[in-house]
């Protein structure tokens, strides 16, 4: 036995252990990013010791090359470019193309191979096309949705959608049957289709607020899809690389869920949250009564003698790339000896996790970002709580009315605080589409305007009164 | 594949690392994580590489595989630098609060 395919078993093995402990290393906020790197490392010696074991000739190696500098270099300017604010819409879109590459080495065994595959590698076929498809359309529906291309159509609101995905769903199964027996037949493109079909038919109807759970779900799928290939080509790293990020995909959506207060079933079946009657509300102001409106100037009044103040920061905030005249206004009020401090609801953001992301991006100190559970019992405290571009997180109607389709969803308790501002651009709903209570309290004030602008004039009301 | 029976003991043995390689994750790294294990699920540039060195000079083998590890590095490399350029802003943000 000569010593390369020892060699390349000895790496391949090791690269197992470092995806393992990049993987572990992730969830951990002081290794994350040098296990990060760790994994990105495992990676390249994988696929060292797959091209060492392979020994591809000169004809592979061009064909290698040319895709790698493809795909590698449009997903180094990608994440070049991309805004922070954007993060997860890339993730979805990254996310879909990996599930389009399993789905692609599927096709290309079954179109193109030799006719040797046995029963095992036909079925890793046909699994590997239904779940790299749905992982790859459903993927792009999400990143659609997320960047506000595609809405939430009011049929698909309707029960009949579900009869609708399970026709879809049996056309797969019937093509997936047929697969087998004819691997490059037209069982495969029903299969292909329907399976397309199906991403699309299943998350279409999931609302704007559940998307963060849709994407960690598809991630999972997507390690499904690699093992799948695994079987394809008969690689046992790719096997236990796959099972490890689907089995941890897994985990970390229903982390989510838990931080949202929300089942996957009723994620994944429930439809919007909202419902139809609420759908479409945006720049609705007939759903509310006395609503008071007050100046920059006069928040900023309220600003100047208060001693505690609170930022409930939300996606609005991100949009308007306010981060950075949040973090001076809240500079100015400390050096008048305010204490301030930053209420991050888990799902604030597009993302759990996103809200923190972006603050940190203009150079928020990380002991003023408070978690929930935390700041929840400090806010019949707090003088001054501003809210922008925060919406459905600060609903009371969550805690206060069953009828709310919020109703349990854990929020930030800011009614208890003593004078609240909301900086909002106009009486529209929130990204969930549902009416919030907190804007009819007699101690809330509604600032509208960009978060952006009516920050840079609280600063200036603020430095001009000191 | 060696053996069915093999591989099926390493596609439960890796599912069950899975689920215990995450426990508690703190909600800051939910971001960073999930697109973290996005990258990692990219590993699929293995069956794109297997399939091109394979190919033996098949046009179409070779065409579809290089579409695909296109599609798959696309995922690694960009998942794992957006992932990095997220913590970066945590590191940064942490020796900050230390001075």
């Amino acid at each position: 036995m000569s010593v390369i395919p020892f060699l390349g078993y000895a790496i391949d093995l090791l690269a197992v252990l470092l995806l393992a402990l990049g993987l572990k290393g992730l969830s951990k906020v002081r290794s994350a990013r040098s296990a990060n790197g760790l994994a990105a490392l495992a990676m390249g010696l994988a696929v060292a010791g797959l091209l060492l074991q392979e020994q591809p000739d000169a004809l592979a190696w061009l064909w290698i090359v040319l895709g790698s500098l493809v795909g590698g270099g449009l997903g180094w300017l990608m994440a070049r470019r991309v805004a922070m604010t954007a993060m997860p819409e890339t993730v979805a879109l990254f996310n879909g193309c990996g599930g389009m590459a399993s789905l692609l080495v599927a096709l290309a065994v079954a179109l193109f191979g030799d006719g040797s595959a046995d029963m095992v590698e036909l079925v890793s076929v046909v699994i590997s096309v239904f779940v790299g498809a749905i992982t790859f359309s459903g993927s792009i529906v999400a990143m659609g949705k997320l960047q506000g291309w595609l809405g939430t159509p009011a049929w698909t609101q309707s029960q009949v959608r579900h009869g609708v995905n399970i026709a879809i769903a049996l056309a797969a199964l019937v093509g997936a049957l047929a697969v087998p027996g004819n691997p490059a037949g037209s069982a495969l493109w029903l299969l292909v289709v329907a399976s397309t079909l199906l991403g699309i038919g299943v998350t279409l109807p999931i609302g704007g607020a559940d998307m963060p759970v849709v994407i960690s779900l598809l991630n999972s799928y997507s390690g499904v899809a690699a093992a799948a290939a695994g079987f394809v080509v008969g690689s046992q790293l790719l096997i236990v690389a796959g099972a490890m990020v689907g089995a941890a995909g897994l985990i970390l959506t229903q982390v989510m869920c838990t931080a949202m207060n929300r089942s996957l079933v009723s994620v994944l079946f429930g439809g919007a949250l909202g419902g139809s009657a609420h759908v479409g509300g945006g720049g609705d102001e007939a759903g509310y009564s006395h609503i008071v409106s007050c100046s920059a100037e006069e928040c900023a009044m309220a600003l100047e003698t208060a001693e505690r103040v609170v930022f409930v920061p939300g996606y609005g905030l991100a949009v308007a790339q306010a981060q950075h005249a949040l973090r001076e206004l809240s500079k100015l009020l400390e050096a008048k000896g305010a204490e301030v401090s930053y209420a991050i609801h888990p799902v604030a953001g597009r993302m759990p996790g996103h809200m923190n992301v972006l603050l940190a991006e203009a150079d928020v100190p990380y002991e003023q970002l408070v978690e929930m559970d935390t700041i929840n019992p400090e806010f019949p405290r707090t003088d001054v709580v501003i809210v922008l571009g925060a919406n459905d997180v600060v609903n009371p109607d969550a805690k206060n009315d069953p009828q709310s389709p919020l109703f349990g969803m854990p929020v930030l308790e800011v009614d208890q605080a003593r004078q609240v501002f909301v900086v909002k651009r106009s009486m529209g709903a929130g990204y969930a589409g549902i009416k919030n209570a907190l804007f009819e309290l007699p101690q809330t004030a509604m600032v509208f305007g960009d978060a952006k602008a009516v920050l840079q004039q609280l600063c200036s009301e603020v430095r001009s009164a000191g | 594949m060696s053996s069915l029976n093999e591989a099926l003991w390493v596609l439960l043995l890796g599912s069950l690392l899975g689920l215990e390689l995450i426990g508690k994750v703190p909600p800051t790294l939910h971001t960073p994580l999930m697109s973290g294990a996005n990258a990692i699920s990219g590993i699929t540039i293995l069956a794109s590489l297997s399939l091109i060195s394979q190919a033996q000079g098949n046009q179409p083998l070779l065409l579809l595989g290089a579409i695909s590890l296109g599609f798959a590095l696309f995922n690694v490399v960009g998942g794992f630098l957006v992932t990095d350029r997220m913590l970066a802003m945590f590191g940064r943000k942490k020796s900050g609060a230390g001075r």
